[in-house]
């Protein structure tokens, strides 16, 4: 054993080492850092029989106090739905009439259906449900497919052009890309469109256009969106009277509408949501229009 | 006594390498060992299917594009998660993802059931500009996809890589790769037949970017986002979750 030698300074024993003058202190760890090092050791092997911890072959050890995350995780599931239970299975079973005369049940749906709408609705129609280009206000009182709670909550189960069996299907078709229409038939008939919204449009230098137009959108149109262009709900036809637009009512954007065509796509919520979930949401969003000016 | 037991311990050199070596070869055989019982611990799923080969050339341009570093893929096993995602991640659904993009950081939402939730032209709108649709978003935009012709010739051997690894392509989806990923993104031509007769009924063929003249980078990102969550219902079997379990076989 090398002989003992104390360093001058701090008076502690060196270690015997030496690198090029330079010796090292033979310093124990600080007591308080050791005994952290020694408590947290224990617990970690408390800590293993307490929890599933050790693989053995095809299986594990469980641990003493029997924890599962998934179990733990679908009984919470189970317990927020119980606790949801009273109210959920009222807005399940209830007529839509009674729901909306229940001025206490009705705070519950504006609570609750503003979180369902958050996560599932507001990245096309937006979080206040006033929609943008291409994505329809949900606020406006102005509907495709009717706004009624029974016609918004079938529009949410089944969607619109999707692979539902019943989905409700609206297509717009392409009159100028395939042809069905000359390319000075749609000028007329989308100047015809505008003007039904701004009538000081039809001067007399723009009249023959507009009046070509009518007769267009009589014999080519009118099937869908009526021979007075109020839209038709049955098909999900547009009014195009109001100033409402999905996709735009300026004049490029309605030539553009006519050449192309328009098949709009609202997913089907059938899988995804619970039906209390999707009656919550189509009084949540019956509810938003009510609440307008 | 103490000291001396110190002393003891701080002039062993070789003592101390091999303590080194012990202390780091615990965090290997920690994440070593569990491979060893893999068979036993991922679940079974028969119903599920492989990517076709568009959405793997849209899974490679999401790891190009590094969006698992703002996009977990993994619901954990908590109930505020489940509640808003759906059931808890499965290993097994993650099974053929070679490398697979759990991912552990979330500035966007978890993606690990985003397919089926938001329209075609929903994703493609998001990916152009996010800011249209998200107003809030700080997502980058990915403009660029769109006008991108996606890179199909080697679309073969990447199956064939992944069927190295074990994810079991056939030889005809492997041949078929270029065609097939042509084929979904193009309904209505005799390719996209032949994308849902290997795939399955259930497989979204669809105009993804709305052109169907060529495909685009951006047509494989939107089906691949589309079909996430998608491949097989095993994590739907025996939860409490509310939801429907998707069909991937149709």
């Amino acid at each position: 054993m090398a002989e003992v030698e104390r360093d001058s300074v701090s008076g502690r024993e060196t270690t015997g080492h030496e690198w090029n003058g330079i010796k090292e202190l033979d310093t124990p760890v600080p007591r308080g850092v050791l005994m952290f090092l020694i408590v947290t050791h224990i617990w970690a092997i408390v800590w293993w029989f307490l929890v599933p911890a050790w693989p053995l072959g095809t299986t594990y050890t469980r641990g003493f106090l029997w924890t599962d995350q998934r179990t733990t995780v679908e009984a919470q599931v189970v317990e927020g739905q119980q606790e949801r239970a009273a109210w959920m299975a009222r807005i399940e079973t209830e007529p839509y009439n009674a729901i909306m005369a229940d001025e206490a049940l009705m705070q519950t749906v504006r609570h609750t259906g503003r979180q369902l709408f958050g996560d599932n609705c507001a990245a096309c129609h937006g979080r206040d449900g006033k929609g943008r280009a291409n994505y329809p206000d949900l606020t406006d009182g102005d509907w495709l497919w009717g706004g009624s709670p029974e016609l918004i909550e079938q529009t949410l189960r089944v969607g619109i052009n999707t692979a539902h069996p019943d989905s409700r299907i609206a297509q717009m078709p392409a009159f100028g890309r395939d042809q069905m229409l000359e390319r000075e038939q749609v000028r007329s008939v989308a100047a015809y469109v505008y003007s039904l919204t701004h009538p000081d449009y039809s001067t007399p230098q723009n009249i023959d256009r507009v009046n070509a137009g009518r007769e267009v959108f009589v014999t080519t149109c009118a099937t869908c969106h009526g021979e007075n262009a109020a839209g038709n709900l049955e098909v999900g036809a547009p009014n195009l009277t109001d100033a409402h637009w999905v996709y735009g009512g300026d004049l490029d954007t309605i030539i553009a509408s006519v050449h192309g065509g328009r098949q709009g796509h609202m997913p089907t919520w059938d899988e995804r949501l619970t039906k209390a979930e999707i009656r919550t949401l189509a009084l949540y969003v019956h509810d938003l229009g009510a609440q307008q000016p | 006594m103490a000291d001396t037991y110190h002393r003891k311990l701080e002039r062993s050199a070789i003592g101390l390498v091999i303590a080194i070596i012990a202390a780091a070869s615990v965090g290997g055989i920690v994440e070593i060992a569990p491979l060893f019982t893999i068979d036993e611990t991922v679940e079974q799923a028969p119903d599920m299917r492989v990517y076709t080969p568009l959405e793997l050339a849209g899974r490679n341009i999401y790891v190009r594009e590094g969006c698992y570093a703002c996009h977990s893929q993994m619901i954990r096993t908590l109930r505020d998660e489940v509640e808003r995602y759906g059931p808890f991640s499965l290993a097994v659904e993650s099974q053929y993802d070679r490398p697979m993009l759990w991912g552990s950081k979330r500035t966007g939402p978890d993606l690990a059931r985003v397919g089926g939730k938001y329209s075609d032209f929903w994703h493609v709108a998001h990916l152009t500009n996010p800011r249209d649709v998200v107003p809030e978003s700080n997502m980058p935009a990915y403009r660029w996809l769109a006008r991108t012709t996606l890179k199909t010739d080697d679309l073969p051997q990447h199956l064939a890589a992944q069927r190295a690894l074990g994810v079991p392509y056939t030889e005809e989806m492997v041949e078929n790769a270029a065609r097939d990923a042509y084929g979904q993104a193009t309904p209505d031509t005799d390719f996209a037949a032949g994308v849902t007769e290997r795939y399955g009924d259930k497989t979204q063929v669809s105009a993804f970017d709305g052109v169907t003249t060529h495909v685009t980078e951006m047509d494989a990102l939107v089906a691949y986002l589309q079909v996430l969550g998608r491949l097989t219902g095993a994590a739907f079997e025996g939860t409490a979750a509310p939801e429907e379990k998707p069909d991937p076989e149709g």
